[in-house]
């Protein structure tokens, strides 16, 4: 079996006296996108952070591409191809559309302690950015102040600026939270045409996004890990039903 | 979604910055023509107080690239000014007035105080930063008092302009005030290739929003320890100048009370654009110049002017003017 993309092993981590993430062991496969679902307060967005450095775990181990990442800090281990995107949109406000993903390209095309030059004038970077605007549907809008982005558009942003890291690994916390079902449709398209390309963590509430696309589902809650499995499993879980789907999935 | 590729022009930061591009070029120019016109009035006054306002506007300029740009508030930004000026000083008492070992010494202790300190305040946010650069600031404030070889709290006058290779040519007050509007100029020209660089956009998009910009991979506490250090060898060009201008160096300096007049004149010309800490530098001086002559409690009319400006300019003297400007244009 190849080496999975991620490999998280045993991970704990409590608030206090509220355990957050209870002994949670899990792999995604090289290209594979996996989604896991669960209610408010599982503890996903927590996972998410523990995986990208931004909070450290209690105990276990995290794994990316074969390195042990669990006390590595944040930007290392997005040096080494682990890009995210933010539940409550996060970008930079003052910063055009193109600037915002220049920025994410520059920090993979060679160093950035480059104290003269004008970064805009640098065509390849420009070029890369438009390219992985492209992706999302807003190479036309590269001139635009992130701040005076649609909501829906700033999700396609925070898209677009990960995948301008082409990372190895795509953590996706709610693309779809808060925007109208038009936008959602086409960005499930947008994740479609990604999907195999970038092997993809997908944290959504969104059901229908969920089933259409993932390959293997995790469902969560209470901080633990209540299932894996292919999404008819899952489906069928009656497990799983109770905990979760029941109200929402018919 | 579709997929259509429209070509974009690059970003342009210049773009933003066009509307006042002829402004910086205006600003040098006046500066430049300072010395001629003031052959007609009392010269040595003049060509004084400009030569302070330009050394000043240095002083600024290194305070708005970190302040302006990376959201970095330092409330301690006149030590770096102290220390270069003491540069001078302490080498100036012990006979060495040679620009070429005086200079690079003063860049050289800023940059080791900027790295040291650099180090600490930058683990540190917001309001504990502001503290922890006022404490700093404070602190080389006291240890210069007590320096008694070097005047403690009175100072120590410096007998000698630096030279050049042996020669005195700072002795001319016109040349010295060439020598500040070419350092100004240069400065200013440094740091506006910087901000435009990778590495100034890294260090502006720390301001925007730090945690998108670490979850990209850049360690930004790097980028804002050799903004700081680049602020601080500013900072040190400065207070060189200064010493040579002023032929004094005292603690008073680096008092924090400097630090808040560097903030003022940032505050006052227009953040984060550069020539807006010139311009506020040259207002705030020209100001104090003007007002205290008047009268002694000065401070009281400038106050209130320094509320209204950041109140209905919110860009400092830049964004009234800016303001102004649209409001004519709509008209």
């Amino acid at each position: 079996m190849p080496e999975p993309v991620l490999r998280i092993d045993g991970l704990q981590k409590h608030f206090g006296g509220v355990i957050v993430t209870d002994d949670v062991t899990l792999d995604i496969a090289r290209g594979e996108l996996h989604a896991i679902i669960g209610p408010n307060g599982a503890g996903k967005t927590t996972l998410i952070n523990q995986i990208s450095g931004l909070i450290a775990p209690a105990a276990g181990t995290i794994k990316f591409t074969g390195v042990d990442v669990t006390y590595m800090p944040a930007n290392q281990r997005a040096a080494l191809g682990l890009a995210r995107t933010f539940q409550i949109t996060s970008v930079l406000p003052g910063f055009s559309t193109l600037e915002n993903v220049a920025l994410a390209v520059q920090a993979r095309v060679g160093t950035s302690f480059r104290f003269f030059g004008r970064a805009d004038r640098e065509q390849f970077v420009n070029d890369a950015a438009i390219a992985a605007l492209a992706e999302v549907g807003l190479a036309d809008r590269g001139e635009v102040v992130a701040a005076h982005l649609s909501y829906g558009e700033k999700r396609g942003l925070e898209l677009a600026m990960a995948l301008a890291m082409r990372p190895k690994l795509l953590l996706l916390d709610e693309p779809m939270a808060g925007i109208g079902r038009k936008e959602s449709e086409s960005l499930i398209g947008v994740l479609r045409q990604l999907k195999g390309r970038f092997s993809m963590l997908l944290i959504e509430h969104d059901m229908n996004a969920v089933f259409a696309l993932a390959d293997r589902i995790s469902v969560m809650t209470y901080g633990r890990i209540l299932a894996t499995g292919q999404p008819d499993t899952i489906r069928s879980n009656p497990q799983v039903v109770t905990a979760y789907l029941g109200e929402g999935l018919e | 979604m579709s997929r259509t590729t429209v070509a974009v022009p690059s970003t342009s930061p210049a773009r933003r910055t066009n509307l006042f591009g002829a402004l910086p070029t205006t600003v040098f120019l006046v500066f430049a023509l300072i010395p001629v016109i003031a052959v007609l009035g009392p010269k040595s006054y003049v060509l004084g107080l400009f030569t302070r306002v330009m050394i000043f506007a240095i002083a600024a300029l290194a305070l708005d690239f970190i302040c302006g740009y990376g959201g970095l508030v330092s409330f301690g930004h006149a030590a770096f000014v102290g220390i270069g000026a003491y540069a001078v000083g302490i080498l100036g008492a012990h006979g060495i007035t040679e620009a070429l070992v005086t200079l690079p010494v003063a860049f050289l202790v800023c940059a080791l105080f900027a790295f040291l300190t650099g180090t600490v305040c930058l683990r540190t946010k917001s309001v504990y930063f502001i503290m922890i650069t006022l404490a700093f600031g404070q602190m080389v404030y006291f240890i210069a008092s007590s320096l008694a070889p070097y005047g403690g709290d009175d100072g120590l006058t410096i007998k000698l302009r630096s030279s050049l290779f042996g020669i005195q040519i700072l002795r001319d007050d016109r040349a010295l005030y060439y020598v500040a509007l070419f350092s100004l100029l240069g400065a200013y020209l440094l740091c506006r290739a910087v901000v435009y660089s990778r590495f100034g956009r890294v260090f502006r998009g720390a301001r925007e929003n730090p945690v998108r910009v670490a979850t990209m991979g850049f360690d930004l506490f790097r980028y804002q320890r050799i903004a700081y250090v680049f602020s601080g060898m500013i900072g040190g060009l400065s207070g060189f100048l200064l010493a040579n201008a002023i032929g004094f160096v005292s603690p008073a300096y680096m008092s924090w009370q400097r630090s808040g007049e560097l903030i003022i004149m940032i505050l006052f010309g227009g953040l984060g654009t550069l020539h807006g800490a010139i311009i506020g530098a040259a207002a705030y001086i020209l100001i104090e110049e003007v007002l205290g002559g008047l009268t002694e409690e000065w401070k009281l009319i400038f106050g209130p002017l320094l509320v209204i400006v950041v109140l209905f300019g919110r860009g400092g003297l830049l964004g009234l003017v800016g303001k102004v400007r649209s409001r004519f244009k709509n008209a």
